[in-house]
């Protein structure tokens, strides 16, 4: 998992900061999710921008299109892998595993 | 054949793939005009890209949050009643519904699949006698994906279009998104792609996409427009009210001291497992990189133009054509038919247009299926001339934002062209010095386009790299189906609902 | 001018290529359309000898399987010598399948019988469901187009002229000299018609006869499995002993067995279907269903990984399911290399040994009356 040095950084429109509904982990760390936002999204504004790394190469991978066609987005929730991260939207409880 | 037995209880009328402004538009023509009509889309919300917005619980904590369109599209929304509409469905094959033997050994049918068989033009007719109908094979849900199969006499196609990515040294580094994921990202989610973003790329579209991340507070370190904006003269002539538009955009920018910059690109993007900077050229005439600088930031947005998702057109043999921008879109009529009868296409798969020219395209659509099944339907004449307007604007902009071959003067040998499949430049040239000659057989001997997006992110860039324009994608399985639900297994059988779905698939043929 | 002109980049072209230049001749190869993009494109690129019942096919097949051995020291492409698991569901057709073994052995085909229990020894992941199977050491695998590709690289002298087709043949009395394309003639000391599934084509531009068919094939190919994602990890080459009726079965209708593998990159290829449609490419989802069940029963940790792509290719018939390979006594200089149906990968350097063999004037390693071109002349 790729962190931002500064902590969460988005996730806010014009200072509005968002009710965080509830909450759910990333490696077992608490990260705020508004109801309807996707897990991709959930990460994103977060600060963490990756949550897989390539077969071959081993790099990291996050976001890139943001529709469901490239599938760099591949997350395990609740322990079940390749769902997409921007089409999968955040449940109160759900587990993020990264690696 | 209308009436034939092949047409189960459970057949619609019509089955639209896509509920953005094309397929929303065409679904409300078509009930209007009493038809009993299914909309099918991927994603869990109605409006596809352009009326993307974010779900009600997250808009109630931010009330000023700006959503375009939103009125256009409530009031589309509203006219749905009477529409079965099936939300979280991606539709991942879809068939033709007739005696299979007694089509297969027809001579005429062996080059169809091919999509540019010009001998698919014998059979241009009005539509009016589609065979028995089409089969939508979906899968439902997202984190327990069950196959619902819906039926239906006639099809529309109106699945959009997708970003144009081109490779660049460090363009998968996470913070490096796609101008339209950027988009949706803040638009649906109301999560700025980053805190300091640079957008790039060519086209209109990234106007918005700057505009949009700078007034939802993030500082936008710069646009840069490859092209030069030049060339516009016979768009605007057609839209004037465009220029004033763009000029807008330009406005909100400037005001926010967001730097402006035509003829330049992101040639590199930096970072050890994020994105840390970008390098910034200029661009030569052809796109050759000159003079460069570097500008600090952890996002990215980049876009080259979309490409409209054809495979399941493609996947019926509908004829297809390279459009202005080198991708493929589907050849339809005056009534957006297809060359295979009964299937019809709006929105971006006919031509990247925009948002108006697909609303425009989806109601022309939905009161042409209406016709065809013999509803009555009164001639629009302001329509298909809106239509032609506004489809003559869209190929003049594509015109006036090209994408030239320069950029293959960006790529270093270890840059990757495929990321799926982590395929580096230097594999791709290999493999035309073995004597790959088109995208397909780079494909074949250095795995570009393989794995998990099936081309749809490098396939332009692999196919310009062999020399061609981007071939008619050959996409079998338009999404990735578990072999459990593709085996129709018994367990799973029990989960779908209602008369239409037909788990094992055994009933739809 | 030059030696021999090789109709068709496959990987029997390319094999020819391969070893007629290796023999010191001049050797040009002409395809249409880009390297190894007809069915060599599309083939899985099994290396069987488990398949095949004793006689002439079985032999070229363990030539092949040696000669394969040998090609792989090229290097640029996949080679994997895993092996073969041919699984009987029943007990009759366990016993069907030890006895094809046994006469395979005689042949010189080596297998080890497998006992129901001894089954998760060589692939954990397997149905339980069993009644036993054989597995067969010398089964392997290559990438097709990659080793296509490299045969022609590595041919030494070789020229590969792609986009090029050949319209017509050039003739001498009822001697070949050469070819006509679409960019001009190419005159050559002899033709091989290595054109897949299209060589009846290229073999009546002679005036002559040769009954080659599409039989079309669906494959369907997961999500890259391996990593974290762990299991089924597919160690062999597994297939069905009802793949062995379907390969020699005469049905026009569909047929399919399983034949399941993993590949290098993660991949698990999914086959094998068999129809005789004509060249319709249109994907028919009850056969790609028909596959899927299958490869769910026989190893049903599958059900839970995706298909991310399906494709079909068209293999060369023969109404005797046997390649045609050697001199056209009808058309002197014409020879012919086509045929292969679903093994042409397999069979591949012997069929490229032989031909090139021929063309050096040296007698044949093998019997070849059982591929004689003019064997179905009524
Ligand atoms: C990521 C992205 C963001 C964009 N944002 C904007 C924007 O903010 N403003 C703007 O003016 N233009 C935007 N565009 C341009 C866009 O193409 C619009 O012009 C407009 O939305 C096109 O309308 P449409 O009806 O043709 O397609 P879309 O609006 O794209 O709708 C197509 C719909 O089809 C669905 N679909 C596709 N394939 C399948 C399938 N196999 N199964 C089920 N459903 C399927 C998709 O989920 C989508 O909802 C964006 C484009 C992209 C790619
Ligand atoms: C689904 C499937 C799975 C398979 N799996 C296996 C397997 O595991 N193992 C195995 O051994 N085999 C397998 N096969 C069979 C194997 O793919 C073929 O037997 C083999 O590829 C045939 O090779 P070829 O070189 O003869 O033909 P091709 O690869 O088709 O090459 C013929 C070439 O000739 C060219 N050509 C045709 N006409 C002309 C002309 N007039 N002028 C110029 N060029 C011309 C074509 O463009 C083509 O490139 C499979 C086949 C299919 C369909
Ligand atoms: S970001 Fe591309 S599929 Fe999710």
């Amino acid at each position: 998992m790729t962190r931002s040095q500064e902590g969460p950084h988005a996730g806010r429109l014009d200072g509005a900061r968002p009710v965080p509904a509830f909450e759910i982990t990333v490696d077992g760390r608490p990260v705020p999710a508004a109801p309807g936002q996707t897990i991709g999204a959930v990460l994103h504004a977060a600060g963490v921008v990756s949550w897989r790394t390539t077969r071959v190469g081993g790099r990291p991978r996050g976001l890139f299109c943001g529709i469901g066609i490239c599938f760099d987005c591949l997350v395990t929730v609740n322990g079940t892998p390749s769902l997409r991260a921007c089409q999968t939207e955040a449940l109160p409880g759900d587990r993020v595993t990264t690696g | 054949m209308p009436g034939s037995g092949h047409e189960g209880p459970g057949t619609r009328d019509l089955a639209i793939v896509g509920a953005g402004p094309a397929g929303m538009a065409a679904a409300v023509a078509a009930s209007r005009a009493g038809l009993d009509v299914v909309l099918v889309d991927a994603q869990a919300r109605l409006g596809g890209q352009y009326f993307r917005h974010a779900p009600p619980g997250l808009r109630a904590g931010h009330p000023g949050t700006p959503q375009r369109g939103f009125g256009r599209f409530t009031r589309l929304a509203e006219a749905l009643t009477g529409v079965d509409v099936r939300l979280g469905h991606r539709v991942w094959a879809v068939e033709k519904a007739v005696e299979k033997n007694a089509e297969r050994n027809t001579a005429g049918n062996a080059g169809k699949a091919a999509g540019n068989d010009p001998g698919n033009e014998a059979d241009q007719n009005p539509g009016k006698d589609a065979a028995a109908g089409f089969i939508v094979h979906c899968l439902a849900g997202t984190r327990d994906e069950r196959r619902v199969t819906l039926r239906a006499r006639r099809l529309l196609i109106a699945t959009g279009a997708h970003d144009r990515p081109l490779p660049f040294p460090g363009w998968d580094l996470p913070g490096v998104l796609t101008a339209g994921g950027a988009q949706a990202l803040l638009k649906g989610d109301l999560v700025p792609a980053g805190r300091t973003v640079v957008v790039a790329g060519t086209g209109p579209f990234l106007l918005p996409v700057a505009a949009g991340l700078a007034e939802a507070g993030a500082r936008v370190a710069g646009v840069f427009e490859a092209n030069g904006g030049a060339g516009l003269a016979p768009a605007l002539a057609v839209r004037p009210g465009k220029l004033a538009e763009g000029a807008g955009y330009l406005w909100r920018l400037a005001r926010r001291r967001v730097p402006y910059a035509v003829r330049h690109a992101v040639v590199e993007a930096h970072g050890g497992d994020r994105l840390t900077h970008v390098t910034v050229a200029r661009l030569g005439r052809d796109w050759t990189p000159g003079a460069r600088r570097t500008i600090a930031c952890d996002a990215l947005a980049v876009g080259y133009g979309f490409v409209p998702q054809i495979e399941l057109a493609t996947q019926l043999g509908c004829a297809t054509e390279a459009g202005g921008d080198g991708e493929q879109v589907v050849v339809v009529d005056a009534g957006m038919r297809t060359s295979v009868p009964g299937v019809y296409a709006a929105g971006e798969p006919t031509g990247v247009g925009g948002a108006d020219l697909a609303e425009a395209e989806g109601w022309i659509a939905g009161r042409a299926v209406a016709a065809d099944l013999g509803r009555p339907v009164r001639p629009a004449p302001a329509l298909s001339r809106r239509r032609d307007r506004l489809a003559a604007f869209g190929r003049a902009m594509q015109d006036a934002y090209p994408v030239r071959d320069g950029w293959k003067g960006w790529l270093r040998g270890d840059t990757l062209v495929c990321r799926c499949e982590e395929v580096p430049y230097a594999r791709v040239r290999e493999a035309l010095a073995l004597g790959a000659t088109d995208a397909r057989s780079v494909k074949l001997l250095a795995r570009p386009g393989m794995g998990w997006c099936q081309g749809r992110v490098c396939g332009y860039a692999v196919a310009r790299l062999a020399g061609e324009t981007s071939p008619p994608p050959r996409r079998p399985v338009a999404h990735p189906v578990r072999l459990g639900d593709l085996a129709g297994l018994p367990d799973r059988a029990d989960e779908t609902q209602g008369t239409a779905n037909d788990p094992a698939g055994e009933e739809a043929r | 001018m030059t030696d021999v002109v090789v109709v068709g980049a496959g990987v029997v072209g390319a094999a020819c290529a391969y070893y007629a230049a290796r023999a010191g001749l001049s050797v040009t190869v002409l395809d249409r359309g880009p390297v190894a993009a007809g069915t060599t494109g599309a083939g899985e690129g099994n290396i069987l000898v488990s398949d095949k019942e004793p006689g002439p096919e079985l032999e070229l097949a363990l030539l092949s399987a040696r000669l394969w051995r040998e090609l792989a020291g090229l290097g640029g492409f996949e080679y994997e010598a895993k092996g073969g698991l041919v699984v009987a569901e029943t007990s009759e057709v366990l016993g069907s399948l030890a006895d094809l073994a046994v006469a395979q052995a005689g042949a010189g085909v080596e297998h080890v019988p497998v006992a129901a229990g001894e089954l998760p020894g060589y692939e954990p992941d397997l149905t339980p469901d069993l009644a036993g199977g054989v597995y067969y050491p010398q089964d392997s695998q290559v990438q097709p187009m990659l080793a296509a590709a490299r045969l022609l690289s590595g041919a030494p002298g070789a020229v590969l002229r792609t986009g090029v087709e050949v319209t017509g043949l050039l003739r001498d009395g009822d001697r070949v000299t050469g070819v006509r394309t679409n960019e001009g003639d190419i005159p050559a000391g002899a033709v091989v018609n290595a054109a897949g599934t299209w060589s009846g084509e290229v073999a009546a531009l002679a005036g002559l006869d040769l009954p080659i068919l599409p039989r079309r094939g669906f494959i369907l190919v997961t999500e890259p499995l391996g990593g974290r994602l762990g299991p089924p990890l597919i160690r062999h080459k597994v297939y069905t002993a009802a793949y062995v009726t379907d390969v020699a079965s005469d049905s026009e209708g569909l047929e399919t067995s399983a034949v399941i593998e993993g590949t290098p990159s993660g991949t698990v290829l999914i086959g094998a279907s068999r129809e005789r449609v004509g060249f319709d490419r249109t994907t028919s989802i009850p056969v790609l269903e028909a596959l899927a069940r299958q490869a769910v029963a026989l190893f049903p940790g599958l059900a839970a990984r995706r298909v991310i792509r399906a494709y079909c290719g068209f293999r060369p018939y023969c109404p005797d399911h046997l390649p045609v390979i050697g001199a056209d006594p009808r058309a002197p200089g014409l020879y012919h290399a086509c045929g292969h149906e679903g093994a042409g990968i397999g069979l591949a350097p012997a069929t490229g040994h032989l031909v090139a063999g021929l063309l050096a004037g040296a007698a044949p390693t093998l019997d070849l009356s059982p591929f004689r071109p003019e064997r179905f002349a009524a």
